[in-house]
């Protein structure tokens, strides 16, 4: 079945008219993503034309799902813009928006979340900062390359996108029901606990990949969720073992204070909690093999 | 960004938060020229975004300007922390009749921003956490209602600050939250906020972080930046838009996505384990685009450390293709010319591969060596490192 995206996701993408928004739709449909239509008030009515699929563009998200069916949506909106484009799509109430928008205020991200909360999470968010979703050979939603890896029975959830392009090559033989990085902002939406409870929950999944880095505690608060909740296998990452105190890695979350967010401590967490943990992305794609050799 | 202490108080002004007068000196004569013109007491602060300052002596109270200049002289040029002090604040000294502790920062876990107050301010508060939990109140704020007076009563309410400052102690709480949101902070913490004799309510510290995200609508915050301690390889990376922090090692370090680029600076310290410890001299990610020019500006940042000794090119091409990237390397060596001097390992994979190879094995760089797997390269670029120390 995979989680959050299938074959029957109806894909629109709001942003679509834009650079990084026609590269990537283009993209997406070339890997078989069902893409129904993009959303920009400037451009309603109008057709574009991708390689020979013609998409129409709305003026709002509700327009658009009224007339598509739409479930999904992919923000590629520019980081001043990309709040009030989240809170359209919540309103809007479509079952899942996926922000690809890298460099998004912190409060702008706080203040969609809360809207999100405040109106009954309607909608799952993936994301700010996030390569979003891939469920290979069924839907694509985001920018992770579709020729990576097949389908197969490994989840993947990370905080980095190339990593997750990493780890899904690593294992390329084995394949994956879906692939999804959650992104490095220090809020987001979906996070590792959401990803994993779906996972554990998804039939056609048999063991997960779970990727972090360092900085805030999510990865701690996955692995006492994984104690409790996860039964399927699960083997994990953690990047920046390496990284000095007070310094941001790239990422906005991405960086320890004092005795906090280190990865030495997201290992022992989750190695407390039953996780194998890999020293590299290679010696944890090794631990996954060894687990799917395993079932079989 | 931090904020210095100075900054910090700049801001809370302009928000009305009370603070005291002060001046911020970057010598002893400047600083005994402050005292002058304050005549009383006063105290010398050094200006360092770290904390512990006051127990390393950069913290001492001046009574004339004579003495002021003579602390002054002590402070500046002092290392806290590894942090060296180009500047101190020269501020009134005040009488405290109690000390406090306040602050707004993000909750992670909760995807939202939380309230931290105490009455037992003044020392560490990560201590107080450890030691009298009971004593620090944490109140979640909801982003969308964000922090108006019957917020902020709450608040006091649930630190339990005394009856006679918990109105004045709300009124400066509102005031700190329009700090923290209209300046898109994600951090402000005021300890010690003080009672003085006479009862009024005073930040006298201030600790402020700047989301570097929110600039664009802050062209203000630009002015806060302190080019004296930044790096100037950083400072040269960020002119190019370039997301670089300098480390203290050997192997310079190019990759796309701040994760690989994360793990690529741990696979290089493993691998200096086995090659005289030598150990990856930055973090540079150069994001999705790895066109000529963005690895020619990589390179020459690198190639500008005088500690690197070899290059790890390290790309996973996702949207990137593999033969950009290859291309971006043979031209970048172009454009170097000469100055391009140290040894450079390549890893590639992904999107078009194949190709990016047979364009680097074309170019035949002598300076150039391909290796097939991320592991394998890091051993590589640490053995090359460690033949040059």
């Amino acid at each position: 079945m995979a989680i959050f995206i299938n074959k029957d996701s109806k894909v629109i993408v709001q942003g679509m008219t834009g650079a990084e928004g026609t590269k990537h739709t283009k993209r997406m449909l070339a890997s078989g993503t069902t893409i129904v239509g993009g959303v920009n008030p400037r451009k309603a009515g109008e057709k574009v034309d991708f390689d020979g699929t013609v998409l129409p563009v709305f003026g709002t998200v509700a327009e658009a799902m009224e007339a598509t069916g739409a479930d999904v949506t992919v923000i590629f909106v520019p980081p001043a813009f990309a709040k009030a484009a989240v809170i359209e799509a919540i309103d809007a109430g479509i079952g899942l928006a996926v922000v690809i928008t890298e460099g998004i205020p912190v409060h702008d991200t706080a203040a969609f979340w809360a809207h999100a909360v405040a109106t009954g999470n309607k909608t799952r968010i993936i994301g700010p900062n996030c390569p979003g979703l891939i469920s290979p050979g069924q839907s694509n939603a985001g920018i992770i390359p579709a020729n990576i890896s097949g389908p197969g029975k490994i989840g993947l959830v990370s905080k980095s996108g190339t990593l997750t392009y990493q780890m899904m090559y690593e294992l390329r033989d084995f394949g994956f029901s879906t692939a999804i990085g959650i992104g490095g902002d220090p809020i987001i939406g979906t996070t590792h606990i959401d990803a994993l409870k779906a996972f554990q929950e998804d039939p056609e999944t048999e063991a997960i990949v779970m990727i972090g880095e360092i900085g805030g505690d999510a990865e701690e608060r996955a692995a006492a969720y994984i104690k409790d909740n996860v039964t399927k296998p699960v083997v994990g990452y953690v990047a920046g073992f390496t990284a000095p105190e007070g310094k941001t890695m790239g990422h906005a979350g991405a960086i320890v204070s004092g005795s906090a967010g280190t990865a030495q401590a997201k290992k022992e967490a989750l190695e407390a909690a039953g996780v194998k943990v890999g020293k590299t992305p290679s010696e944890t794609a090794a631990l996954m093999r060894e687990i799917m050799s395993s079932i079989g | 960004m931090d904020l210095y202490e100075y900054q910090a108080k700049d801001l809370f002004a302009a928000h009305d938060v009370p603070v005291l007068p002060g001046d911020v000196a970057s010598t002893p004569a400047e600083a005994k020229a402050i005292a002058e013109r304050f005549g009383q007491t006063v105290v010398v602060k050094a200006q360092v975004k770290t904390g512990g300052r006051g127990k390393a002596g950069g913290v001492k109270l001046a009574e004339t300007p004579d003495e002021t200049e003579a602390k002054a002289e002590a402070i500046l040029g002092l290392d806290i922390k590894g942090h060296v002090v180009h500047r101190v604040l020269v501020t009134p000294a005040s009488d405290i009749a109690e000390e406090y502790y306040f602050s707004f920062l993000l909750d992670r876990a909760n995807r939202t921003f939380l309230a931290m107050a105490s009455v037992e301010g003044g020392m560490d508060i990560e201590e107080v956490a450890a030691t009298k939990p009971e004593a620090l109140a944490k109140v979640p704020v909801d982003a969308a209602k964000g922090v108006d007076l019957a917020k902020a009563q709450e608040i006091v309410a649930a630190a339990k600050f005394p009856a006679e400052v918990a109105d004045q102690v709300a009124e400066v709480i509102v005031k700190l939250w329009d700090t923290f949101v209209s300046e898109d902070a994600t951090l402000v913490e005021v300890n010690p906020l003080v009672r003085d004799p006479e009862g009024k309510i005073v930040a006298l510290d201030g600790k402020v972080t700047l989301d570097d995200n929110a600039s664009f609508r802050h062209p203000a915050h630009a002015d806060l930046v302190d080019k004296q301690t930044e790096d100037p390889l950083e400072a040269k990376a960020k002119a190019k838009d370039l997301n670089y922090v300098k480390l203290d090692g050997q192997v310079g370090i190019i990759g796309n996505g701040a994760g690989l680029v994360m793990s690529t600076l741990d696979v290089v310290a493993y691998a200096g384990e086995k090659h005289k410890g030598v150990k990856p001299a930055n973090f540079l990610d150069i994001g999705g685009g790895a066109s000529a020019e963005v690895m020619a500006n990589g390179l020459d940042i690198i190639l500008g450390d005088p500690d690197v000794r070899s290059v790890f090119v390290n790309v996973f091409g996702g949207i990137t293709a593999c033969d950009a990237v290859a291309n971006g390397i043979v031209k970048a060596l172009e454009m170097l010319g000469d100055e391009a001097s140290k040894p450079l390992v390549v890893r590639l994979d992904g999107n078009n591969v194949e190709e990016g190879r047979r364009i680097l094995a074309e170019a035949n760089h002598p300076l150039v060596t391909v290796v097939d797997t991320m592991d394998n390269a890091a051993d590589k670029a640490a053995e090359l490192a460690a033949a040059g120390v």
